[in-house]
């Protein structure tokens, strides 16, 4: 994980001028980022703490406190279920359990060996009028059923196939 | 930006708009574009196009024959993607990219209404004008109003409406403590979920004696099952702008926040663009509207935590700490962000205000109840026919938002069953339980929190007879439970331990004093918590104990769950007159629990299975059955 930040601390330093090395403004600063990096790498995090004068323990205690922020690398298509009330109330749970038999993936292992899929539950989307509600890669999908959810891994799936022939 | 120039704003739009010979609304919110509204839009221009016809997509920037408006979310979120022709008030329903060329022949060019595309009642006679369709004409959409109807990143559309008068007349004419009092007239509480006095918020803060003061405007909305926040920052973010304008006015403050869930990049979009606009007419900034106040918005993203709704989470957040509450006092309104004094209202709060301004106190107090005035909106969700963003004054019964507006509860077999729904859950996590012996009640604040249950943010959500209710406290102990910060410990451990006794509960392996215990613990999480996370969090259990505790005792005592929910109280069979003997069964059991041969029915011994269910969707025969 180190050879890929290492030398690369222009984006870092580049996000920390944009908000004048503030620390009041560590949360805006750690999103900034992860949409760089893609995920909140050690050394990174680290780095963050010295510029700021706060101790990396804070830096790491805010990293840790809030959902958004992840310590290790996703997949290239993030996943997301909702398993808020209504969709919980509609049967999210059964299109969890489809994507982690699909996938291989469980509570504990949320990205796929080949990095291609991260899967993640949230608590509530704000879509509730289309319950049950997947996104994935920001697209908005409705009304999910097992056989739609796999229907759409799939698409993908050959939308990837197709593009590494 | 004076009073003549908002007039003067207004007059060009309106003599704008009367070239145009019609009004294309497409909703753009959530809902529809997931449902293809962006290439019904598409569409639109291209056949008008083809067709030599012109649109304009913002006022009076080409001259054109029709005027297309992308707007917020319209709440009839089940029958989208929704399209509403201008000024013959005809709403489309479920509408399709095939169904565009259709519209601008019949519709546009000659006036005729297209029958498919109505919203059809029981009876199946489409509704033409949309304000006689049911979901809408049940409703009192106040703060709702312009949204889905204006082009939200078009402040022209807001200003032809109304906008920002009322933040002129309230910077301009008005003293501070007149603009405090005036809200006190209006009766209007926290939208939020605390049902403060908005009015008696501010006056807290004007009181405070500080040269810099904030406003915070909390679009962290987290509850699941809630989403009018989004809908009105999305739908109209202007009047979330406006209100807090008026704030800053009513308390002094400099400075404002407006501090959204990193979930709602949309949101975030429209406000932005929204903010760029008030700023360039002189409504934000310095010198607001030629007086000599000055002040500007911000816009911060969450990162993901639902206790930072809670105020002092929400400042630690914003001052760069891990949102964990803090003890009041201090308020906020004498020790906020940075130690300054802040105000801190919800969404629909703010975007409450300029309309209760425009259309005077004494108006909006008369609709509601005694001790609860206005209307509330309501993510109606969950087993009901019309799911979707309603908005009703305060005091309107379960029967009208269940029947009349939602349309009836639909049970799991798809039959509309009008009323009869198990419970109605509302207020969210924190929330509790409506039962049938509630459904003429009047919703309210004081009403509601009589019966163990309260408005919260606003969320309903529609639960039929075969929902169990053990899982759906255990659904929201999950939750409470992720969501708790760690702060306190009976909050920390207490929900951890709910949430193990509710599994006992639910997998079989209860006992007499798992219901006792359950109890106790909720009853010392409630009090012993710091905030509203954890002296809420037992809502739901407390709730459903009050309301349905013989479920409780069917699953503890018998080992049943009345729903078949509960996979642990299920056992299956096989019927031997449908049993082909193919043996699929037996190879998709995980645990070997089934036995026999070719030619022989086969048989599930119950000591050895764990309920799975593979079986009895791998048969092809059906002759696996729930025993």
């Amino acid at each position: 994980m180190k050879e890929q930040t290492i030398g690369n601390f222009d984006a870092v330093c580049e996000v920390l001028d944009n908000y004048n090395k503030d620390a009041t403004k560590l949360i805006p600063i750690l999103q900034d980022i992860q949409d760089q990096y893609g995920y909140l790498p050690e050394d990174i995090m680290t780095f963050v703490s010295t510029a700021l004068g706060i101790s990396s323990s804070t830096v790491y205690g805010v990293a840790t406190f809030f959902t958004h922020f992840t310590l290790a690398p996703k997949g290239k298509h993030i996943i997301k279920v909702c398993d808020g009330t209504a969709c919980h109330v509609r049967k999210s749970g059964v299109i969890i359990e489809t994507l982690e038999k699909e996938l291989g993936l469980s509570k504990d292992k949320v990205t796929t060996d080949d990095m291609l899929f991260t899967l993640e539950t949230v608590a509530c989307l704000g879509a509730c009028g289309l319950a049950p509600v997947l996104v994935i890669d920001e697209k908005v999908h409705g009304a999910m059923t097992p056989e739609s959810t796999i229907a759409l891994l799939n698409s993908i799936k050959e939308a990837e196939k197709n593009e590494q022939n | 930006m004076s009073r003549t120039d908002l007039e003067q704003h207004k007059k060009q739009f309106r003599e704008v708009m009367e070239k145009y010979q019609a009004r294309i609304v497409v909703c753009g919110g959530t809902g529809c574009i997931a449902n293809g509204a962006g290439e019904i839009i598409d569409t639109f221009h291209q056949v008008l196009k083809e067709k030599g016809l012109s649109a304009a997509v913002a006022v009076a920037k080409e001259p054109a024959e029709y005027y297309q408006v992308t707007s917020g979310c319209q709440g009839f979120c089940q029958m989208g993607p929704l399209v509403t022709i201008f000024p013959q008030d005809v709403l489309y329903v479920k509408v399709s990219k095939e169904d565009v060329e259709e519209i601008i022949e019949k519709t546009l060019l000659k006036g005729e209404i297209i029958d498919r595309l109505l919203y059809r009642d029981p009876e199946d006679h489409g509704i033409p004008d949309f304000h006689q369709i049911p979901f809408y004409k049940m409703q009192n959409r106040t703060v709702l109003k312009l949204c889905g109807f204006i082009d939200a990143e078009d402040i022209d559309e807001y200003i032809a409406n109304g906008g920002y008068e009322s933040a002129e007349k309230a910077v301009l004419t008005m003293k501070d403590e007149e603009v405090c009092q005036s809200m006190l007239d209006a009766g209007l509480r926290g939208r939020g979920g605390g049902g403060f006095p908005t009015g008696r918020k501010w006056d807290l803060t004007r009181l405070q004696k500080n040269d810099v003061k904030y406003v915070i405007c909390n679009g962290d909305e987290g509850d699941p099952g809630a989403f009018m926040d989004r809908c009105i920052m999305e739908g109209n973010p202007h009047s979330v702008l406006e209100g807090m304008i008026i704030a800053a006015k009513a308390v002094g403050a400099t400075h404002g926040y407006i501090y959204v869930r990193t979930e709602y990049p949309l949101a975030v979009e429209r406000l932005k663009i929204a903010i760029t606009h008030a700023r360039e007419n002189n409504m934000l900034g310095q010198g607001i509207f030629g007086s000599s106040m000055n002040f500007d918005i911000e816009i911060m993203e969450g990162a993901g935590a639902f206790v930072c709704g809670e105020e002092t989470a929400l400042i630690a957040s914003m001052e760069g700490r891990r949102g964990m509450p803090t003890p009041k006092p201090p308020f906020p309104a004498e020790s906020g962000l940075f130690g300054k004094p802040t105000v801190i209202n919800n969404v629909e709060t703010l975007a409450a205000i300029p309309v209760i301004m425009a259309m005077g106190p004494d108006k909006y107090a008369a609709m509601g109840t005694q001790g609860s005035k206005g209307t509330k909106t309501f993510a109606l969700t969950g087993n009901v026919a019309y799911t979707g963003l309603i908005e009703v004054p305060f005091g309107a019964t379960l029967r009208e938002i269940v029947l009349d507006i939602g349309g009836g509860v639909i049970d799991d077999f798809g039959n509309n069953v009008g009323v009869d729904y198990k419970a109605v859950q509302i207020g969210g996590p924190s929330g509790g339980c409506l039962t049938q012996e509630h459904l003429d009640m009047p919703l309210d604040y004081e009403t509601l929190k009589s019966v163990g249950a309260m408005v919260g943010s606003g969320g309903l959500v529609v639960m039929n007879q075969q929902t169990c209710m053990v899982q759906i406290a255990r659904f929201f102990m999950q939750f409470t439970q992720n969501e708790s910060c760690g702060k306190c410990t009976v909050c920390r451990e207490g929900t951890r331990q709910m949430l193990n006794l509710l599994d006992d509960i639910i997998e079989g392996n209860s006992n007499e004093e798992t219901i006792p215990l359950l109890e106790e613990l909720a009853n010392v999480v409630k009090i012993g918590s710091l905030c509203g996370l954890g002296k809420t969090a037992p809502n739901p259990i407390l709730s459903t104990l009050k309301y349905f505790r013989k479920e409780y005792e069917d699953h503890v005592y018998n080992r049943h769950c009345s729903t078949g929910s509960c996979k642990a109280f299920l056992s299956y069979k096989i019927v031997a007159e449908d049993c082909k003997s193919c043996g699929i069964c037996l190879k998709k059991c995980p645990v070997d629990a089934i036995t026999g041969s070719k030619g022989l029915p086969y048989e599930i011994n119950n000591d050895t299975c764990i309920q799975c269910g593979a079986c009895l969707d791998a048969c092809k025969f059906n002759a696996v059955v729930l025993a």
